[in-house]
């Protein structure tokens, strides 16, 4: 289903979500689609870890977040040039206004929570085109 | 009670537990479809996981209820975050009770809250007593690997 960048390069995720229930479901959906994957708990540790030189294909990205949320971590993704792919991953409607202000904060993908299987599948057809 | 019996009480215990609206079907699978042989009782561990988180957002849902003036914005955001926990292992109950707290919330009717807060814990209570008897179950069955 999915194929590797090459043969010697994985693709690689992170998971940003403060619930630590959501954190090991993630973690788990992304490692099963073969995906390795790190795990933070907010905002500024995706910041900080993008800080530290590591560079991620697929960024699923929680909203609401204590520190710093979704939307203020992905517009600063952006400002810092990230182009990863990144994925909102929130229980809010695809409607709300908070989506939308998430979404133009510059999301690729926007799935309401639960992420089930079918809904990973969709986000990473959007990681492909990027390649 | 034999192997076989023990199997049949497990799968009763199951659709006890969709029939009657506790789980939702199509999520509580999806957590068990992510099972493997190297996680074999990852259900279980992200249900633990659940009641782990659980314990520390009412105690912060707690103190907000109970702090003067009620920070209802506040409240909101730790409900929604346990609610969101709960769509997680398909929680359908809880998650309703849930939705019942927020709607409260939303008013500032904190009396109103109070009464949904316990309606919460009593659906979270009574699940949590289902699915240790459903565990439980899998284990005497020789469903659950030890790890």
């Amino acid at each position: 289903m999915l194929k590797s960048k090459n043969a010697t390069t994985k693709m690689m995720a992170l998971v940003v979500d403060d619930s630590i229930v959501n954190q090991r479901i993630h973690h788990k959906l992304l490692e099963n689609f073969g995906i390795e994957n790190q795990v933070v708990g907010n905002g500024k540790e995706a910041i900080d870890v993008h800080c530290s030189g590591k560079h991620f294909d697929l960024i699923l990205m929680d909203m609401d977040m204590p520190v710093m949320n979704g939307i203020e971590a992905t517009r600063m993704l952006r400002a810092m040039g990230i182009r990863s792919t990144i994925a909102g991953v929130s229980s809010h409607s695809s409607l709300s206004e908070d989506t939308k202000e998430f979404i133009e904060a510059g999301l690729d993908d926007y799935q309401e929570k639960p992420l089930t299987p079918a809904k990973l599948v969709s986000i990473l057809h959007k990681v492909n085109l990027h390649v | 009670m034999d192997r076989n019996q023990l199997q049949r009480q497990v799968a009763l215990k199951r659709s006890f537990l969709f029939e009657q609206c506790y789980l939702d079907p199509q999520q509580f699978v999806q957590l068990e479809e992510l099972q493997d042989d190297a996680n074999p009782n990852f259900v279980e561990e992200i249900v633990t996981l659940f009641y782990k988180d659980s314990a520390r957002l009412f105690q912060k849902i707690e103190q907000a209820l109970y702090s003067r003036p009620i920070d209802f914005a506040k409240l909101d955001d730790y409900m929604h975050q346990f609610k969101g926990s709960t769509s997680s292992i398909g929680a359908i109950k809880v998650k309703n009770e849930c939705s019942q707290f927020k709607e409260f919330c939303l008013a500032a009717n904190a009396d109103g809250c109070v009464r949904a807060l316990e309606r919460v814990k009593q659906e979270h209570q009574t699940l949590r007593i289902h699915l240790e008897n459903y565990f439980q179950l899998r284990r005497q069955a020789g469903l659950v690997q030890r790890v």
